[in-house]
């Protein structure tokens, strides 16, 4: 690592995607801002510029942002052409000012995808993917007391593998870096975690069959292989999900009922 | 709707009957590239097996089923492509970085498939429906293709127009054969990386085998 000291302010040029509404027409801005500190995060950066933009009385750059370090999934920009930043497994908030250097360039741009539009600047609306959640993503369970400890016996495999993909945190980086705006790495964690699990097991069929037919009705594109997703995840879900995810969804079309609801969203109930 | 008719119009599905289609191609050049290796051993081998390929009544069906397959994998191919294009409606103005980018050969399978199904065209026009020679071993008459190969591997340009689709086809093959064994669901973290290199070398033999081929008989016979 650099030794920098933090007294060594910054001079940056960013061209920052400005874009009025959903249906107005966008373009790169230039902005210069001095005086970055290297122990800043990307986003306390964006504060900085932000600032400066109200003092002198123009509209800030409207970007997501909620817990800022990096377990919301709320960070949603591309940096340089790559989603949340050059630096693998980080989120955009997470990413620190130290990996640029005085007088650099940095072009900053919405996640893009068709099913993800571009609301306000930076800021894109991802409804799509709690969509796909409520489509199935879901165990239907008798509430009540708390089972007992160990009752449901969990091989120490399928619990990693379970938690590995449970660590998605939705945030849509998947959809920004692939090239088909494919949401099959995202779909594919939310699938296995709960295929590999005694629990998601009663609606396993259904579940897949649903969830994979609303990805489609909300524009996502097809999966091609090309495995930017997973470069871009600042989680690390790994590709063996979505093969998962294609295993999961032949087994349902071959042993599952014959037809499923199609993408409406709802919980139908009961499973087959 | 039934459950075949929507697997077959989803993402997943439409991938499915890529991958297998893409199985009957990959298995069909790796034997075409091994059994064209008797151009090596000489004109009556090499005539002899043509031979042998062709006067089996089996072939009409064999050459339907192959010809089918191939259009199916490029219908469904191209019906991907116009989705994904429609799905991503703008590319970054930066071109990613690193794990964050796309292979070129992942990025290419449109154009490499595109210009592998004109080479197909192409090369049945050249061969297949060519000039007809006749040759007679041990008093059967049968094609004397190999004289036409012969004739053809002399022609500088049909040489390195062949090499330089050879090497497409090894692009389109190097994305597509690991491919098959994600979309198809066939992954173990213990076998990934064999699934991998099995892809990779595959495509690498078969485009080195076929470009070996004029090669030989250019500078060797």
């Amino acid at each position: 690592m650099k030794s920098k000291s933090s007294n060594t302010h910054m001079t940056l040029h960013l061209k920052v995607w400005r874009q009025k509404g959903p249906h107005a027409e966008g373009k790169l801005c230039d902005y210069e801002l001095e005086g970055v500190n290297p122990d800043m995060s990307f986003l306390e950066m964006l504060d900085i510029l932000n600032q400066k933009l109200i003092l002198k009385g123009e509209e800030p750059v409207a970007f997501e942002h909620d817990c800022r370090e990096g377990i919301c999934g709320s960070c949603s920009m591309v940096i340089d052409g790559n989603p949340h930043g050059p630096q693998k497994s980080t989120t955009a908030c997470q990413l620190h000012m130290r990996h640029y250097r005085d007088g650099q360039t940095i072009v900053i741009e919405p996640f893009r995808a068709k099913a993800f539009p571009v609301m306000k600047d930076l800021v894109v609306d991802r409804s799509a993917f709690d969509r796909v959640i409520q489509s199935g993503g879901y165990i239907s369970v008798n509430t009540g007391s708390s089972p007992d400890g160990n009752a449901l016996p969990i091989a120490k495999e399928k619990a990693d593998l379970a938690f590995d993909a449970a660590t998605c945190i939705g945030c849509g980086a998947c959809v920004a870096a692939c090239r088909n705006g494919a949401a099959m790495l995202f779909v594919s964690a939310k699938v296995s975690q709960l295929a590999l699990l005694p629990q998601g097991q009663a609606e396993r069929s259904e579940r897949v069959a649903k969830m994979v037919y609303q990805m489609d009705a909300e524009d996502f594109g097809a999966c091609t292989n090309m495995g930017s997703c997973a470069g871009a995840c600042p989680k690390d879900i790994s590709l063996e999900n979505i093969a998962r995810l294609n295993r999961e969804f032949m087994r349902s079309m071959v042993s599952g009922r014959k037809s499923y609801p199609r993408g409406d969203g709802a919980n139908e109930g009961s499973p087959a | 709707m039934s459950a075949n008719s929507s697997f077959l119009t989803s993402t997943i599905g439409k991938k499915y009957l890529m991958a297998l289609t893409a199985i009957v191609w990959s298995l069909f050049v790796m034997v075409h590239m091994i059994g064209n290796m008797l151009i090596v051993v000489g004109a009556e081998a090499y005539n002899n097996y043509s031979h042998a390929l062709t006067s089996n009544p089996m072939i009409y069906l064999i050459e339907a089923f192959l010809v089918a397959v191939l259009l199916f994998h490029a219908v469904t191919g191209l019906t991907l492509v116009v989705r994904n294009s429609r799905t991503k409606p703008k590319f970054y103005s930066v071109t990613p970085m690193r794990e964050k980018s796309a292979s070129i050969a992942s990025r290419t399978m449109i154009y490499t498939g595109t210009a592998t199904l004109a080479f197909v065209i192409w090369h049945l026009i050249t061969f297949k429906f060519g000039p007809t020679y006749f040759v007679t071993y041990n008093g059967v008459e049968m094609r004397d293709i190999y004289k036409l190969v012969i004739e053809k591997f002399h022609e500088p340009l049909y040489v390195a127009g062949y090499a330089v689709v050879m090497i497409l086809i090894g692009f389109h093959l190097f994305h597509g054969v690991q491919s098959i064994f994600q979309t198809l669901g066939i992954s173990h973290p213990r076998y990934n990386k064999f699934f991998k290199f099995f892809g990779y070398t595959y495509a690498v033999v078969v485009a080195a085998g076929f470009i070996s081929q004029p090669l030989f008989v250019f500078f060797a016979r």
